[in-house]
């Protein structure tokens, strides 16, 4: 089966039921949609005025990350369409920063091949996340449970 | 002649986002290069502490021991933190 895949590294905001819509009309038989989206956490103890996320990227390689884990999802499950938005820039506490869609005859493929694409999204798509807190900023620091959700994958058939 | 990148932490630390490097006999692999690098000293010497620092060949994720032809484009960044 062909998957429609389309994927976009942008600032601004996405529109979950535009691209709802947009899924549901150009699917061919679309069973099951899975949508994921993530959004930027408040830091619990600081609530101070100022606390922002700045998300850097690597312009070109980005792309092809995102395509390709895609593309690897459509190998493994039988999507008809996968879409995935990534913003960068500067975000703050409650806006949505990443975006998965994921479109199957039925609800198994569309989720795993959801929850697929967010784990090696989080470990190979070169993004990095800077928290801005109005006091010390500091780099986001990998985490080892996302390593270990993308080793649960490999070992599947 | 690498084009060489810097990202996120890595860039801060070494105050720098981008280069253009001469190649050279002596650069047959990315830890050649890494090497010539690191000799500069100071904070240039983190390049070489592998997993706390990812390579990037031609805007794919690649090993240490990658072999280059002098007109590779490079990238080092910590390890990714998206999603």
């Amino acid at each position: 089966m062909a998957t429609m895949i389309r994927v976009d590294v942008q600032q601004q905001d996405f529109d979950l039921a535009a691209e709802y819509a947009q899924v549901r009309d150009k699917a061919d038989n679309p069973g099951a949609v899975a949508i994921f989206s993530g959004l930027v956490r408040e830091l619990h103890d600081d609530v101070a005025t100022g606390q922002s996320l700045t998300l850097e990227h690597y312009p070109g390689m980005t792309e092809k990350a995102l395509e390709s884990i895609a593309e690897r999802a459509a190998d493994r499950w039988p999507l008809s369409v996968c879409r995935i938005i990534h913003r960068v820039g500067t975000l703050l506490p409650g806006e949505q920063i990443v975006l998965v869609v994921t479109v199957s005859a039925h609800r198994d493929a569309a989720f795993d091949a959801a929850r697929f694409i967010m784990d090696y999204l989080k470990t190979s798509a070169p993004f990095w996340k800077k928290q801005v807190t109005g006091e010390q900023d500091y780099w986001v620091q990998s985490r080892a449970s996302d390593h270990d959700a993308v080793a649960r994958w490999q070992k599947q058939p | 002649m690498f084009k060489i990148h810097y990202f996120a932490s890595v860039r801060e630390k070494l105050g720098s986002s981008e280069e253009s490097l001469d190649a050279s006999e002596n650069i047959k692999t990315v830890a050649d290069l890494t090497a010539v690098l690191a000799a500069r000293g100071g904070s240039w010497a983190l390049l070489e502490e592998d997993g706390e620092v990812l390579v990037a060949v031609d805007q794919a994720v690649a090993g240490r021991d990658h072999e280059l032809n002098g007109h590779e484009e490079i990238a080092f960044f910590p390890p990714m933190t998206g999603g």
